[in-house]
């Protein structure tokens, strides 16, 4: 008996000695000499499940080609960037990885990425392959990009073409008080039981990267210049007036159901949009494929730009989206940078793009990749807004402390307007005021 | 990790040993075997060292180090700035320390409230099942569920069910006819008691096994005792119960304290992440604002001194315990 137990005390010791070595030894998947790289993907469909379906036979092809093996990763949006943090950190992580186009200089400035100098660029088809206006967001200027573009979008204005002809409402807005007066008329009772359950718009007021999107887009129009070369500018007069207009919305305004300023995911918006709850939302081009996902098509839902100031702000500039979307990076430690550059000149050659945006909903990144698949009214607006009426979001390494600063601040300004009271504009600058202090000490 | 240490089974000086064996024991019991137990708790020692004090020595060395964006890749060579971090977060006038103070503030609330719900709740359940009746095995078992929970599944629940529109929290309130219109309770000042009920939800099991087992170590002739001498079940609790828990409730206590103050994943999973500013709770508030601004320094300071604060109390705590105890 006593042996025994002896016995199990050593396996037991055994064991954990074991797990300790094995939990040192792990995560270094692609050391040299190993062929496989491992391929970080952002969620870009209805789940991660979507994706993979989506991705694991594109890869199959690439390794049929080149004889690279890749190991598939979706990351939620949300992991994303803490993902990405960690894995600078450690040294450990993919070899391939999806960013967010706007961390861009961010990440840049960590120095985990591989720079793309002209000779690596090369090997994918030089720099005049790619759209210039998405080559805008790869990293700081005058820097080699950090990233390559992969799949871009706008924002746009989508509206429930059913609701707009039972409000009598014959074409869509084209102006912020066009779009309010509309959402008012949209915004009623419709089972007569007292309380309201159809509202103009829907937001996801808890997202605090969707609440910085549209203080960059609202304060743009409204005169901001969110940095003044490194300095944070976010308690601009321009800046406050944007965040004010969006707050409006819900308290002000009252077009938008109180409830979605603790919305925190997008498919619970596109739920409210789908079902009729919610007569029209600000979302990014790739929605369009989502929505065909509840049954939707461009005979219920209509794409225009996002609508513009009126009258025009003085020092205002007429933008209706940043330019949005989603690049790819080659991880600076990775042990076969042969086989990432080329997994990255498959994802970007021609015929990927044009299938892999086509099945994202997304337009191509290269000027190459053609296909009538991209003339959707959907994709016509997105062209037409990044061509005439998007910019990149600042390009510089302090940029994702604006989304995360600002971003939390305007969620917690929806939180309160929903539960009591808009805060005014003295308010919105005292806070923003803050936040440049934060940022401040951190840098 | 009591299984590998041997000589609890076979060495130690109660065990009535055979004189064959207490001979053969004699010889190898020398300089030659006094290591033997030590090589055996050198692997959970190495572990030890590795999964707590390495973390806790890197978060100091980092505190004193400006880590930026710039330097996460080899933090060990960003600029080191003394106490510098630590002045911009003990900073109450400025924003980061504003923030810190206030997050400080309901994290206190917030650990008292929950504290005592949960010893009170835990309490109660403990009574109810002290003595035995039918069912008192399903029903323990029962009890233990929300303890047993992942905590993700668990508090993710409790956020469908504290949902504005479609939870089931309004839902119900709503039949009841207690409400007229839907009250928040993920965002504003109702967040704080969401929170409240979640942990204690998920903590009171914990106290109600903890005291369960203590009761068990108290005789049943006691209670016969003293109701022949005519205490009712309320006197029996006062004098007898209570005061034979006492060393439970000591640990219980710190103990709880110690898992409530640090409690991250109640706020993030219930908030999805961004809590409310009545509900920032203080590790979820360290690690949105060192992520938020990319300043891992300014983080590790303030984990700094959240562990500071921490081991002051529980000090604080042990030596006030400890000296009640001996005057009793």
């Amino acid at each position: 008996m006593q042996r025994r137990t002896r016995a199990v005390a050593l396996a037991a010791a055994a064991m954990l000695a074991g797990a300790g070595v094995t939990a040192c030894g792990g995560g270094s998947s692609s050391a040299s000499g190993d062929k496989t790289i491992t391929y970080w993907a952002t969620n870009q469909s209805t789940s991660l499940d979507a994706d993979k379906k989506i991705l694991q036979p594109e890869i199959d092809k690439f390794t049929q080609q080149t004889g690279v093996k890749v190991k598939l990763e979706v990351i939620p949006s949300a992991d994303l960037l803490n993902r990405i943090l960690a894995a600078t950190t450690s040294g450990k992580g993919p070899d391939v990885l999806n960013i967010g186009n706007t961390w861009s200089a961010s990440l840049q400035a960590t120095g985990a990425f591989v720079a793309w100098d002209k000779e690596l660029l090369a090997k994918v088809g030089g720099e005049s392959r790619f759209l210039p206006a998405a080559l805008k967001s790869t990293g700081a200027t005058g820097k080699d990009p950090a990233s390559l573009p992969l799949y871009t979008s706008s924002y746009e204005l989508f509206y429930n073409k059913k609701l707009f002809k039972a409000a009598g409402i014959s074409s869509p807005p084209k102006t912020w008080s066009e779009f309010v007066a509309d959402a008012h008329k949209l915004t009623k009772d419709t089972n007569n039981d007292g309380k309201t359950d159809q509202w103009g718009l829907g937001l996801q007021g808890a997202s605090s990267s969707f609440a910085a999107h549209w203080a960059f887009i609202l304060g743009t129009q409204h005169g901001a210049k969110v940095f003044d070369g490194h300095t944070p500018k976010f308690d601009d007069t321009g800046m406050v007036d944007g965040i004010d207009q969006w707050l409006s919305w819900i308290g002000k305004d009252g077009i938008v159901n109180p409830s979605d300023a603790e919305m925190t995911d997008k498919v619970a918006l596109l739920q409210n949009f789908a079902s009729g709850k919610a007569g029209m939302i600000l979302a990014q081009s790739s929605t369009g494929k989502t929505l065909g996902q509840y049954k939707l098509t461009t005979a219920d839902y209509g794409v225009v730009p996002v609508p513009a100031q009126d009258p025009a702000v003085a020092g205002g500039t007429d933008i209706g989206s940043f330019v949005g979307g989603i690049n790819v990076a080659v991880f600076k430690n990775t042990g076969n940078l042969d086989g990432s550059t080329q997994f990255v000149k498959f994802l970007t050659s021609a015929k990927e793009q044009v299938y892999l945006n086509k099945t994202y909903g997304t337009l191509p990144s290269v000027t190459d990749a053609k296909d009538p698949a991209f003339d959707t009214p959907t994709l016509a607006v997105a062209r037409e807004t990044l061509d005439s009426r998007a910019v990149p979001l600042p390009q510089i390494a302090e940029e994702s402390q604006f989304e995360t600063l600002v971003g939390q601040a305007m969620s917690s300004f929806a939180a309160q307007t929903a539960t009591g009271k808009q805060p005014g504009k003295a308010k919105i600058k005292s806070e923003m005021t803050a936040a440049d202090q934060k940022l401040e000490a951190g840098s | 990790m009591a299984v590998i240490s041997p000589s609890g089974t076979r060495e130690s000086p109660g065990t009535p040993d055979t004189p064959k064996q207490s001979a053969r024991g004699r010889r190898f019991r020398g300089r030659g075997r006094r290591w033997i137990p030590y090589a055996f708790l050198l692997p959970a020692l190495a572990l030890e060292v590795l999964i707590h004090f390495v973390p806790i020595v890197l978060g100091v060395a980092m505190s004193g180090l400006r880590v930026t964006q710039y330097q996460i890749s080899h933090w060990w060579d960003a600029p080191f700035t003394g106490l510098g971090n630590f002045r911009i977060v003990l900073d109450f006038d400025g924003p980061t320390g504003k923030a810190l103070a206030q997050s400080f503030f309901v994290t206190l609330g917030f650990t008292a409230v929950v504290l005592s719900g949960a010893w009170i709740v835990g309490m109660a359940a403990a009574l109810a099942l002290q003595r035995a009746f039918r069912g008192r095995g399903l029903l323990r078992t029962l009890f233990l569920v929300p303890y047993a929970l992942p905590a993700y599944t668990a508090v993710i629940t409790w956020r469908f069910i504290f949902q504005r529109d479609n939870g089931m929290l309004n839902h119900l309130l709503g039949q009841l006819g207690l409400i007229d219109s839907n009250p928040f309770w993920l965002i504003g000042h109702n967040a704080f008691w969401a929170e409240c009920v979640v942990a204690i939800w998920r903590m009171w099991p914990f106290a109600f096994l903890i005291l369960m087992a203590g009761m068990q170590a108290i005789p049943g002739e006691v209670y016969e005792a003293s109701s022949i001498d005519g205490a009712g079940p309320w006197r029996q609790l006062q004098m007898i119960t209570l005061p034979l828990l006492s060393s439970v409730n000591k640990v219980l206590v710190l103990v709880m304290f110690l898992h409530t103050f640090n409690d991250f994943s109640t706020p993030y999973i219930l908030f999805g992440g961004s809590a409310p500013p009545a509900g920032d709770l203080i590790s979820v508030h360290i690690y949105q604002s060192s992520f938020a601004t990319w300043n891992f320094g300014l983080g590790s300071a303030m984990s700094v001194l959240l562990l500071l604060f921490l081991t002051l109390v529980s000090a604080c705590y042990l030596a006030l315990t400890r000296r009640t105890g001996h005057e009793s």
